[in-house]
C-alpha cells in the first residue's frame, strides 16, 4: 500500500492535466462561461464545510462551520445559477431568425423587422 | 474499508467525472449549457454523498445539523439572489466574489482541521494545511480588492505608495517564517498570524494593479481558489475536493496565461503593477497627419454600401451601454445582406470573454462573434471595420518595437478599406499613447458617445436605404 499522501498527490496532478487537456480546447468566446462554471465547481469545497460541521465541538468550531457552509453554498449554487444564465444567451441565431433554414432567406424576411427581445 | 465506504469513492469518482465531462462540453456553444447541467448533477450527487457521510457517521451533534443547514441556505440565498439579479457588465465583480467565498471557505475547512487536531497533528497535514490557509487567505481579501476595484468601491487605477513593495516582502517573510517555525511546533495562535498576514498579503497584492488588468488577476485567482480547493481536499483526505481543485487551478492557469500573453506582458510584470505609468513616455509617437471627422450620414452611406463590415467592440462599448445599439444596427445591414461580424480581443472587457457574454445578451448570434487569430486574415477583405470604444488592441504601433505595447498581440483593423472609430475624444488608451490608427488616412472618427454616436449611425442607414 503507497502512503496516503502520495496517493492524493498523484491524483492531484493527473487531474491537473487532465484539466489542461480539456480546457484548453474551450473557444475564447466562452472564457467566461467557463470560468464560472469552474468557479461553480470549486464549490465542492461545500462537501469539506459539511464535513467539519460533524467534528465540531466548541463555539469557535460551529462559527468556522457555519461561515465555511455560507461560502461555499453561495459559491456553489450562484456559480451554477449563473453559468446557465449566461449561457442560454449564446444562440446561434436571433430568436426571431430561429425558423428559417436559409440565412439567405432570412436577410429579406428580417427586413425593417426591429430588434427582437431575449427569449429568456 | 467498508461497503459504505467504498459506495461513496464510487460516488465521488462519478461525480468527478461528470466535472470533467461538463468541462468537456463547454468546447462548443452548442453543447455548453448541457455542460453545465452534467457538472450541476455531479455536484448534487458530490453533497448527496457527503450528506449520507455525516448521516452514516452518526457523530454530528443537533448544532452541528443547525450550524450546516442554517448556513448552506443563507449562503445558497445569497448565491442564488446574485447569480440571478446580477448585470452582465458586472458579471468579472461576481465572479471575483465567488473566488472569494471559494478561497475562504477552504481556507476555513483547514483552519478547523487544525485545531481539532490539536498537538497530534502530522508534518504532512500542517505543510498542506499551511498551504491552504495561506492561498486562500491571499484568495479571499485580493478577491474582495478586485470585486471592490471592478465596482468603482475602491480606486480601480494602480494604487501604490512608497515602500510598497517592502511591505509585501515583509508580510511574505512573516507568513513563510512562520510556517516553516509551525511544522514540527503546532501552534492555533501562529497560525491565526500566518492567516492574518496572507490577508494583507492579498490586498496589498491586488491593490497597486489596474482596472485593465482585471482580466489577469480574476484569472489568477481562480487558479489560486482551485488549488486552495485541492489543499483542502488534502487536509481531509478527500479526493473529490482534490480532483474539482486541480480543475480549477487547471482552468484558471491557462486563462491567466492566455489574458497574460494577449497583453504581451509577463504575470510578474503584471502583479508589480502600475503600468502605464512608466516606460510609456520614451515611446511618444510621432502623432504627425491629420484626424477627420466624419459625420452620421457620411458613415451611413459606407456602411449600407458595403459587403463586408466588421465590428470591433472594446470596453468603451460596455462602458456606454450600448451593445444592444451596435447590435441593433448589426442586424439591420445584415438585413441588407451584407456579412457583418465582431473581431474580439482577448483583453476585451474585464474578464476572460467578457466581450463575448455582452454581445451574446444583446441577442448577437454567437458565429457572429469571431476570435482574434480567426478575423484577423479577414480585415483585408472588409470594407469598412467599425471601432467602437477599443483602443490600445487595434493600435498598429504594436507591430513596431520601442512602444509601451509594442509585441502586444493586435486586432489588424488598419488593414481594412476604411475604418470609421467612434470615440468620445482623442483622449488615450489604457497604455497612455496616442493610436497611430486615428491618423491613418483610411480613418475616420466619429466624436460621440457610442450609445448614441450608433443610435445615429441607425437611423441614418435606415433614411438612406428608406
Amino acid at each position: 500500500m503507497y502512503p496516503a499522501l502520495l496517493v492524493d498527490v498523484t491524483i492531484f496532478v493527473l487531474a491537473l492535466w487532465v484539466g489542461f487537456e480539456v480546457i484548453s480546447k474551450v473557444p475564447a468566446t466562452l472564457h467566461t462561461p467557463l470560468m464560472s462554471a469552474a468557479n461553480s465547481i470549486h464549490g465542492i469545497v461545500l462537501a469539506g464545510a459539511m464535513l467539519i460541521a460533524v467534528t465540531a465541538n466548541n463555539a469557535i468550531g460551529y462559527v468556522l462551520a457555519f461561515i465555511a457552509a455560507a461560502f461555499a453554498a453561495a459559491n456553489v449554487v450562484g456559480g451554477y445559477v449563473v453559468t446557465g444564465r449566461m449561457l442560454k444567451m449564446f444562440k446561434k441565431r436571433p430568436a426571431v431568425l430561429h425558423a428559417s433554414p436559409e440565412p439567405s432567406a432570412v436577410t429579406a424576411a428580417a427586413n425593417g423587422s426591429s430588434h427582437k427581445g431575449k427569449s429568456a | 474499508m467498508s461497503t459504505f465506504d467504498w459506495v461513496i469513492q464510487l460516488i465521488y469518482v462519478f461525480s468527478a467525472s461528470c466535472f470533467v465531462l461538463g468541462l468537456h462540453l463547454m468546447n462548443n456553444p452548442a453543447t455548453a449549457r448541457r455542460g453545465n447541467q452534467v457538472s450541476t448533477s455531479g455536484m448534487i450527487i458530490a453533497v448527496a454523498a457527503t450528506l449520507a457521510i455525516v448521516v452514516h457517521g452518526g457523530l454530528i451533534k443537533p448544532v452541528g445539523w443547525v450550524v450546516m443547514i442554517v448556513g448552506a441556505a443563507v449562503g445558497a440565498g445569497l448565491g442564488l439572489y446574485s447569480a440571478r439579479n446580477v448585470q452582465m457588465t458586472a458579471m468579472p465583480q461576481l465572479v471575483s466574489m465567488f473566488n472569494a467565498v471559494g478561497g475562504g471557505a477552504a481556507a476555513l475547512v483547514a483552519v478547523h482541521d487544525y485545531m481539532s487536531a490539536g498537538a497530534s497533528v502530522s508534518t504532512t497535514t500542517t505543510v498542506t494545511t499551511l498551504l491552504d490557509v495561506i492561498i486562500g487567505a491571499v484568495t479571499f481579501s485580493g478577491s474582495i480588492i478586485a470585486a471592490g476595484k471592478l465596482q468603482g468601491v475602491i480606486n480601480s487605477a494602480p494604487v501604490t505608495f512608497p515602500g510598497a513593495r517592502i511591505v509585501n516582502l515583509l508580510l511574505a517573510a512573516i507568513g513563510l517564517g512562520l510556517s516553516a517555525y509551525l511544522i514540527g511546533t503546532p501552534s492555533t495562535a501562529l497560525l491565526t498570524v500566518v492567516i492574518f498576514a496572507a490577508l494583507a498579503f492579498g490586498v496589498s497584492m491586488v491593490m497597486p494593479i489596474g482596472g485593465a488588468d482585471m482580466p489577469v488577476v480574476i484569472s489568477l485567482l481562480n487558479a489560486f481558489t482551485g488549488t486552495a480547493v485541492a489543499m483542502a481536499g488534502f487536509v481531509i483526505g478527500n479526493w473529490a475536493l482534490i480532483i474539482a481543485g486541480a480543475l480549477v487551478g487547471a482552468s484558471g492557469g491557462i486563462l491567466t496565461k492566455l489574458m497574460a500573453d494577449a497583453m504581451n506582458r509577463s504575470i510578474r510584470n503584471i502583479i508589480v503593477g502600475g503600468f502605464g505609468t512608466g516606460d510609456a513616455a520614451v515611446a511618444a509617437v510621432a502623432a504627425g497627419g491629420n484626424v477627420q471627422s466624419i459625420a452620421a450620414d457620411d458613415a451611413a452611406i459606407q456602411l449600407a454600401y458595403a459587403s463586408k463590415v466588421i465590428i470591433v467592440p472594446g470596453y468603451g462599448l460596455a462602458a456606454a451601454q450600448a451593445q444592444h445599439e451596435v447590435a441593433g444596427l448589426a442586424e439591420l445591414l445584415e438585413s441588407r445582406g451584407i456579412d457583418v461580424s465582431y473581431a474580439i480581443h482577448p483583453v476585451a472587457g474585464r474578464m476572460p470573454g467578457h466581450m463575448n457574454v455582452l454581445l451574446a445578451e444583446a441577442n448577437v448570434p454567437y458565429p457572429q462573434l469571431k476570435e482574434m487569430d480567426d478575423v484577423n486574415p479577414e480585415f483585408a477583405r472588409t470594407d469598412v471595420a467599425l471601432v467602437i470604444g477599443a483602443n490600445d488592441v487595434t493600435n498598429p504601433a504594436a507591430r513596431r518595437p520601442g512602444t509601451a505595447i509594442s509585441g502586444m498581440p493586435i486586432l489588424d483593423v488598419d488593414q481594412a478599406r476604411s475604418i470609421i472609430v467612434i470615440k468620445r475624444s482623442m483622449g488615450h488608451g489604457y497604455a497612455g499613447i496616442d493610436n497611430e490608427l486615428y491618423v491613418d488616412p483610411k480613418t475616420s472618427m466619429y466624436f460621440a458617445d457610442a450609445k448614441k454616436a450608433l443610435t445615429e449611425m441607425t437611423a441614418a442607414v435606415k433614411t438612406l436605404v428608406g
